[in-house]
């Protein structure tokens, strides 16, 4: 089957929708209409730049270029976790903590997917790693963002309960014990959702995508859920490496709770 | 040093960004009853002793340093009493591990106040149970923020009554906080005043 390339016609029709609904949004009043412009613009020139840039990574399977070329992927990653935090931690940690957990999950099982379950040569084979990992990275973010974002908000909501379990002489980990596991329950949520209805709901898009691009379909469902096991996996290695080392960080030596070392509510 | 070792608790220049420089002594049986207006540093200065905030300063029990504890081990030792005392748990019953049916007994409740939902518990109810829930712990130091404050005359008495025979049980000592002057004289064996972070005792 021959891919049915897309000419700049084509997706301004596709372009024009999105314009149409802006047009809505400034006539209903919905004050969202700037910002999905902007998101749209955005995904157009970062797109557009990614395949130029994956054009000559493919052309070339530089080692280098590629390991630089993740390190910009996950320190985009990190903002986007920091900068979804309603109270994110202060200083280093604010950017650090999402960062390495996902540095830890996502580049970990990437790796592993790579070297023992595709067997890529040479491992590095930019068409299967970039895509691997950002779709690794994608996923994981989100987790880690959310079961952080579950943990500074719930614990600052609920710090007298947390300084009542301190001042009966319980141990820190006691004394945060369920607000952890509901954080590391939230950020697990998104990855179970998409597993339950994934190919009833939802077709998800690595699927589609080779689809489209011609593979058999049994094919793209193996290598869909190859994906989807990995996502589970990175998300819930990520998110506990985060919440395990976030929710350490909210009580000093002296296990005392210190939420000072958050961030003023943001509006 | 002979004089630390004789004093349960014994704190010097004790600081926070509020308080200046506390120094105190409290020698076993003793009751300290502290008053001074709201927000004059009271609550923080119990936080403090407790180590639930940042300070710096040495503070002893029995001559050893609260460096030598762990935080919970020290708050095991010097328990604080916080004025609104805070239920995770749906019942009573998960909120210590050991509950001594006497001690309920002398606060006015029967064992079966252990299955009774903290949601519906009432504010003098609480305030009785979160006594009970602290002293379960068998602390050494009472820090008591105005342990009192929503109970009828009857109940007021009755915790008066039962922390003066715990400290003589236990030889254990007690900061006292709180408004009413009669309660104080009632309770304490001396008496300390806050103004704006600074501490007094004040010499009869």
């Amino acid at each position: 089957m021959e891919l049915i390339r897309l000419s700049a016609w084509d997706l301004s029709i596709a372009a024009a929708l999105v314009c149409l609904l802006a047009l809505l949004s400034w006539a209903l009043r919905l004050g969202i209409g700037r910002q999905l412009l902007i998101a749209a613009s955005r995904s157009t020139v970062q797109l557009l730049i990614l395949g130029m840039i994956l054009k000559t990574l493919f052309a070339q399977t530089n080692l280098w270029l590629i390991g630089l070329m993740t390190l910009v992927m996950l320190a985009v990653a990190g903002y986007e976790v920091m900068a979804r935090q309603q109270r994110r931690f202060q200083g280093i940690w604010g950017y650090g903590l999402g960062t390495l957990s996902m540095f830890l999950s996502s580049f970990l099982i990437t790796l592993l997917a790579l070297t023992v379950v595709v067997q890529v040569h040479p491992w590095y084979q930019p068409q299967y790693l970039i895509p691997l990992l950002g779709m690794l990275l994608g996923n994981t973010m989100s987790g880690i963002a959310i079961a952080l974002d579950n943990l500074t908000r719930n614990t600052w909501e609920q710090r007298r309960n947390i300084e009542a379990r301190l001042m009966l002489g319980h141990e820190w980990s006691q004394a945060i014990s369920t607000i952890r596991r509901d954080a590391l329950r939230s950020g697990l949520i998104p990855i179970i959702n998409a597993m339950t209805t994934a190919g009833i709901v939802s077709l998800p898009g690595m699927m589609t995508g080779q689809i489209l691009g011609g593979s058999p379909p049994m094919e793209a469902a193996k290598y869909q859920l190859m994906i989807l096991f990995m996502i589970a996996a990175g998300s819930g290695l990520g998110s506990l490496t985060a919440i395990w080392a976030g929710s350490r960080h909210l009580f000093d030596d002296r296990q005392r709770l210190r939420l000072d070392r958050l961030a003023r509510n943001r509006k | 040093m002979a004089e630390r070792q004789t004093s349960l608790l014994a704190v010097r220049k004790l600081r926070t960004d509020f308080i200046r420089n506390v120094s105190l002594e409290l020698p076993a049986g003793a009751c300290l009853g502290l008053h001074g207006e709201s927000g004059s540093g009271k609550t923080l200065l119990l936080r403090a002793i407790a180590d639930l905030d940042m300070n710096t300063g040495d503070v002893r029990l029995e001559g050893v340093s609260r460096e030598q504890f762990t935080g919970p081990q020290w708050r095991r030792q010097v328990g604080l009493l916080p004025a609104e005392s805070q239920w995770w748990g749906d019942v009573v019953k998960e909120h210590a591990e050991h509950w001594s049916t006497a001690l309920l007994a002398s606060l006015g409740f029967s064992r079966s106040v252990l299955d009774w939902e903290t949601g519906r518990l009432s504010s003098g109810e609480k305030q009785r149970l979160a006594l009970a829930r602290l002293l379960a712990n068998q602390p050494r130091v009472l820090l008591l923020d105005e342990p009192t404050a929503n109970l009828d005359t009857g109940n007021t008495g009755m915790v008066e009554h039962m922390v003066a025979s715990y400290l003589q049980q236990n030889q254990a000592a007690a900061i006292w906080v709180s408004h009413d002057p009669g309660q104080l004289t009632r309770v304490a064996d001396s008496r300390a005043f806050m103004d704006q972070g600074n501490f007094r005792l004040e010499v009869d």
